[in-house]
């Protein structure tokens, strides 16, 4: 307002103080803009009160000469005033507009992943009930329908289970208890497994693994690494061809250990890539069964152990994921003192 | 024959039931347990030849049951717990437990783990030779051999294989064997036993990335089974 004030006070023999009366009014316009009913209305006022001061015969006075000025002047108080109050209250309406709007999106993506949620926990628990309600019934069935049902009742337990070990690792990570118990690991080790308890699954995938001639050990959260591998190399035998290749290699600099996972899938929509490492996000055509939580976890996992986690496509197709941590690496070699 | 006699201590009704209905059916003498005093009396006069615990106990802490236990009972025991808290299960474990299974677990796992850990009991009268159909380990001898050749190992190599086929079927923590082979001092230097127990694989596993024998258990220790 000074500033503006200034300004006009330089040019005042120029533009006359009838002009210099219109600049004042849309510096109140600007300042109603970005402050409060407040300011602004002080902004009026002074606006008002500067003009007079400065512009008007006779200048530095308050007193004002001819009955026109006078009638200007009491136009230019009501005028900066409306226009000072119009203005905060357009701004008052788009604001509530706003939060409304965003208080709904935020209501429907609550909607979405309880629908999405509910679904992956209902969808087993009534398997499991309809299977023994099903075996409890003196229905006649043989033999192999109940092997069937008895399948659908292990299947459906199985997920449940895996359901809700996701929410409630996610809900460790949320609230903060993870505190990782760093320690020496043999990251190795920990690969071989992760394989061997995705054994169950009976996938049909080849997995290679590639780990450097003489991997040292790295300080990590053993129960934390195992679970990023292990959620990285289940999504890949859930979302990639049946008998594809799975890669994992291991590689390490001075300070940092390195695990890449490559598959032959299709890799991720390019506009969805962002968004995968979130809470409950499932891809847009993506089938049933998982909770949109596997990935998350993974990047909650490295992130504790102040890792960092990337995904993207690979040129020759597929998904590529990129785990790295910072960590201490040791090389040493006890035996060689033997 | 006499069936060997497990007791089952569980607050939970459901898993009481099918534990009694697994086990008895799988030929052992089951007796079930749910309340605080009740177990530890039981546990005195029923002398079972395993016990299996829950750790999740409502009206009193599973660890101190389990401390109590240990005070006069030598059988093995088996912790249940549907905390896959590994600090818990590490105490559990230093406080006496012979093994630890999660809920949920899987049955076969459940009989599997009963049946070695009643194998193991019954043979425990400290035989100098350990072996099965492809390894051997004679303690006195101080000799390994694996599908009847003999193994080179140093003198910390043999020691950990020797306390692992000790403890055939049962967990040893991280700091039990740190402590049992290097000393006291050495109790968080996980790097030796992680070197050591990498070494030794692949002395005497078929391939050491697939053990067979010393067997990881996810960051609380290894447990050795005779193949």
């Amino acid at each position: 307002m000074v500033l503006v004030s200034l300004a006009c006070f330089a040019f005042k023999e120029i533009i006359g103080y009838k002009v210099i009366a219109f600049i004042l009014l849309v510096t109140v316009s600007f300042v109603a803009m970005f402050y409060r009913i407040v300011p602004t209305l002080l902004a009026a006022v002074l606006s008002a009160l500067i003009w007079n001061f400065f512009f008007i015969k006779p200048y530095y006075t308050f007193h004002i000469g001819n009955t026109e000025d006078q009638f200007m002047f009491f136009m230019y108080f009501v005028i900066a005033l409306i226009n000072a109050v119009l203005t905060f209250k357009i701004r008052q309406i788009e604001r509530i507009a706003n939060e409304k709007e965003s208080k709904l999106q935020s209501i429907k993506l609550y909607n979405t992943l309880l629908d999405s949620l509910s679904h992956e926990l209902k969808t087993p628990i009534a398997a499991i009930i309809g299977s023994t309600d099903a075996l409890q019934s003196n229905a006649i069935m043989t033999e192999s329908q109940k092997e069937k049902l008895l399948e659908e009742i292990s299947i459906a337990s199985l997920r449940l289970n895996n359901q809700v070990e996701n929410l409630l690792n996610m809900s460790r990570l949320e609230s903060g208890v993870i505190v990782p118990k760093m320690d020496w690991v043999d990251v190795n080790e920990i690969v071989y497994e992760v394989i061997r308890a995705l054994k169950i699954k009976s996938y049909s995938q080849k997995i290679i693994v590639t780990v450097p001639q003489s991997l040292p050990l790295f300080k990590l959260d053993y129960g934390l690494t195992e679970h990023v591998i292990y959620n990285l190399l289940n999504n890949a035998i859930i979302y990639t061809p049946q008998k594809s290749t799975i890669n994992i290699d291991l590689s390490f600099t001075e300070d940092t250990l390195q695990i890449i996972i490559l598959d032959e899938g299709n890799g991720f929509p390019e506009d969805e890539i962002a968004l995968v490492f979130d809470k409950f996000y499932r891809l847009k055509n993506s089938r049933p069964g998982g909770s949109g939580l596997g990935l998350s976890i993974v990047k909650g996992f490295v992130e504790a152990q102040n890792g960092t986690v990337s995904l993207e496509n690979r040129v020759e197709g597929g998904a590529k994921f990129v785990v790295k941590i910072k960590t201490e690496v040791s090389k040493f070699n006890p035996t060689e003192n033997e | 024959m006499n069936k060997c006699r497990i007791l089952v201590i569980d607050d939970e009704s459901q898993i009481r039931k099918l534990l009694e209905i697994t086990l008895s059916t799988n030929d052992f003498e089951v007796k079930l347990a749910e309340n605080g005093l009740e177990r530890i009396r039981f546990a005195a006069t029923y002398q079972p030849d395993l016990i299996m615990l829950d750790l999740g106990l409502p009206d009193v802490d599973g660890q101190k049951v389990l401390q109590q236990l240990r005070e006069w009972y030598s059988n093995p025991i088996m912790i249940l717990s549907v905390k896959n808290e590994e600090s818990e299960i590490v105490k559990a474990l230093d406080n006496g437990a012979n093994d630890y299974l999660i809920k949920p677990f899987r049955t076969q796992e459940l009989l599997a783990r009963v049946r070695s850990h009643m194998r193991n009991h019954i043979k425990e009268a400290s035989e100098p030779i350990i072996s099965s159909s492809n390894f051997s380990i004679d303690l006195i001898a101080r000799i390994a051999k694996v599908n009847n050749e003999e193994v080179k190992l140093t003198q910390t190599e043999f020691n950990l294989l020797a306390i692992l086929a000790k403890n055939e079927g049962k967990v040893l923590t991280h700091q039990y064997l740190l402590k049992e082979i290097w000393g006291k001092s050495y109790s968080d230097q996980t790097q030796y036993l992680r070197v050591f127990v990498a070494q030794l694989r692949k002395k005497i596993e078929k391939d050491a990335n697939h053990p067979e024998m010393i067997l990881t258990e996810s960051g609380i220790g290894y447990r050795f089974i005779l193949t």
